[in-house]
């Protein structure tokens, strides 16, 4: 009589699995960025003074959360196994039309929502563009939308800047909840959301669904355009709450700030081990990631190390990750080949 | 693995501990607008000049690009390294405010020089030379060499400038005198302060206005830029070019009559300058307010004066001609 067989989709618990995970990687790669900024400055970790220094290292997080907000959507994007480099660009258009609506008498409050609102109309005309027409690339449509956006910026102001907001405005940016700096405490309650949503509901399934074969899902009923065009939206609007606290951060305005902020948001979901060919990541690594290149580049600045070599520092380190997949199927199979051979 | 780990940990630990930590001594530091700028450099290094005279350690830092955003970052490391004092050259007149704020109330003195912030954020600032003199005296160089009537364009730095913004204004303020009747500023344009961006706006310029007669670039990027392409161009007699320069990059422009004559002041002095003010302000000699000595070292003592913007300054002196007789003195020197 055939013995009975069962499939199954789980695969046995295993340590070695579990410890080879690419969030662990981050998370030894974080600590060995704490030790060497700690090593490499004593302004960075004074062990005499632990808890002040503790708390420094907490402020510090200021230097580097406001472009963190974008990449918990954009880790999304990637998800799918798309890409949007237009959101510098969506940043800089909020924060002037932001600017200019205050200058011009809209109440502080009503100006901020305006900000949001631009970000989020931004990223919808994305994914309607994007979905509209299917043969478009995401990249191109996106590059195409970053021109736009900041073009339109420029106009909008030229060469000036707009600032003198409000002092509770500086709040964003600038104040503490309790020990936290509020930029810190927002950062990590969005990230919370992100992660339930990706990793416990329907949505965050079939962004993976999305990601590993569109085709596919869309005859499995996945509801591709709509959430396409949702997730696009979603960065719209981080990239908004990016324009709120950076331009709190810095008391004024202009058409060109947030130049590059694409290829760093980027840069740190990839980090995070989130595959730029969709279908696979994870929203603790992406977490874990901000801060590692966040610390890195601190600890660096507190070394006086110059700016060129600080950016060839990020982009070795962007590198070595992109690599560390590669190298480690290259490995597995070298290991198999030598197995097979004796 | 593991093993591999721990074998590079102890790698890295090993290259940590042999970066030696600070010392003792106090410690300043001088931000510039941004890297790869020959001005910045020489201001930087008579600002290292005047820190080291008074036995003190200086941190020279400039960001990437010319924003705000960058220099808010460097002088937010700088306070964590409880730096004594920071000098800067700003990006911005007010987007550097929140931050310097926080430096101010952990008791670390600004000053500013070459491009201030505004009043609030700083204690003094170190003026090259009077703006309504700099602004000024670039128009009327261009007068005499247009003969009199042309076109005029400004080839600036950034829009957010300080110091530019306030030498165009004093420009634009002489070009309203009566004797300027035939002479017509067509436009300022904006480099940047990048070598690139600069050069292209040159040839735009050029295009747009065939009939332009001078460019005065108020920078020192800028100028470098628009003489190489009014070189390249072959357009000497036929389109001037003065403004500020530096005297060894714009040696070549100056003898083959691209640009007749420029100005600058010494930056080397410049920064020797702010170095002196930004200790005297460690020490507490020096609080910014108007009517105040400060020792300046090699330079005789300066008086603090009210600035233009409603704060205090000091100034460093008048500007200086430069023409094809005394360029080859100083084309070695700065």
């Amino acid at each position: 009589m055939p013995e009975a067989r069962t499939i199954s989709a789980d695969k046995p618990f295993s340590w070695k699995a579990f410890f080879l995970q690419w969030e662990w990687m981050l998370l030894v790669l974080f600590i060995l960025v704490q030790v060497a900024n700690s090593q490499l400055s004593s302004y960075y970790f004074n062990f005499d003074k632990p808890g002040d220094s503790a708390m420094k290292l907490i402020d510090a997080t200021m230097t580097f959360l406001d472009k963190a907000f974008i990449a918990l959507p954009m880790a999304f994007v990637i998800i799918m196994g798309e890409i949007d480099i237009s959101v510098g660009s969506t940043v800089a258009l909020s924060a002037v039309l932001m600017g200019v609506s205050n200058k011009a008498g809209l109440p502080m409050p009503a100006a901020m929502c305006l900000c949001l609102a631009v970000g989020t109309g931004c990223g919808l005309l994305n994914g309607v563009i994007l979905t509209r027409f299917k043969e478009l690339a995401p990249m191109i449509v996106t590059l195409s939308t970053m021109i736009i956006y900041r073009g339109i910026a420029l106009i909008i102001l030229e060469d000036q800047s707009v600032g003198k907001f409000p002092l509770w405005f500086e709040f964003l940016g600038w104040e503490y909840v309790g020990p936290s700096p509020f930029m810190l405490l927002a950062f990590l309650v969005c990230a919370l959301i992100y992660g339930v949503v990706l990793h416990k509901t329907t949505f965050g399934r079939q962004l993976y669904a999305i990601g590993s074969n569109r085709t596919a899902s869309y005859f499995s009923g996945v509801p591709v355009d709509r959430i396409r065009i949702a997730v696009y939206t979603l960065i719209g609007l981080m990239s908004g709450v990016t324009a709120l606290f950076l331009t709190s951060r810095m008391g004024s305005t202009r058409p060109n700030v947030a130049q590059g902020y694409e290829l760093d948001v980027i840069a740190m979901v990839v980090l995070g081990g989130v595959s730029t060919s969709g279908g696979k990541g994870r929203m603790i690594g992406v977490a874990i990631s901000v801060f590692t290149v966040g610390y890195l580049r601190y600890g660096l600045g507190l070394r006086n190390v110059s700016a060129q070599v600080l950016m060839i520092i990020v982009g070795l380190l962007l590198i070595f990750a992109v690599m560390v997949p590669n190298l480690r199927q290259m490995a597995a199979e070298w290991m198999a080949n030598r197995k097979r051979a004796v | 693995m593991v093993k591999r780990m721990t074998a590079l940990a102890a790698v890295l630990l090993v290259c940590c501990l042999m970066v030696a930590t600070a010392g003792e001594k106090k410690r300043y530091a001088f931000i510039f607008k941004s890297t790869g700028n020959p001005f910045g450099e020489k201001l930087m290094e008579g600002f290292k000049t005047a820190i080291e005279e008074s036995g003190a350690e200086a941190i020279l830092r400039a960001p990437d690009l010319p924003t705000a955003e960058a220099q808010i970052m460097i002088i937010e490391e700088l306070i964590a390294q409880n730096v004594d004092g920071i000098g800067l050259a700003a990006n911005d007149p007010d987007a550097l405010q929140p931050v310097l704020r926080k430096a101010m109330r952990q008791e670390i003195p600004i000053v500013t020089a070459d491009s201030a912030t505004n009043p609030e954020s700083r204690l003094v600032h170190i003026n090259q030379a009077d703006p309504e003199l700099i602004g000024r005296v670039q128009i009327q160089a261009a007068y005499d060499m247009a003969g009199g009537k042309g076109d005029i364009a400004i080839l600036s730095a950034t829009s957010q400038a300080t110091n530019q913004n306030t030498w165009i204004e004093w420009m634009k303020k002489e070009l309203e005198l009566p004797k300027y009747k035939d002479m017509k500023l067509v436009k300022v344009a904006y480099g940047d302060d990048l070598r690139d961006k600069s050069t292209s706006e040159t040839e735009a310029l050029l295009k747009t206005f065939p009939d332009l007669k001078v460019i005065i670039a108020p920078t020192t990027v800028g100028i470098a830029a628009a003489g190489k392409v009014l070189t390249d161009k072959n357009l000497k007699g036929k389109v001037f070019l003065t403004g500020l320069g530096l005297p060894s990059e714009m040696a070549d422009y100056i003898k083959n009559g691209v640009c007749p004559w420029m100005y600058l002041w010494n930056p080397i002095d410049l920064g020797y300058l702010a170095g002196y003010a930004l200790v005297g302000a460690s020490d507490g000699i020096m609080t910014g307010t108007i009517g105040e000595y400060i020792n300046a070292g090699k330079l005789s003592a300066k008086t603090v004066v009210s600035a233009g913007d409603g704060g205090t300054e000091i100034m460093l002196g008048a500007p200086f001609k430069f023409d094809p007789e005394n360029i080859d003195q100083w084309k070695d020197v700065y």
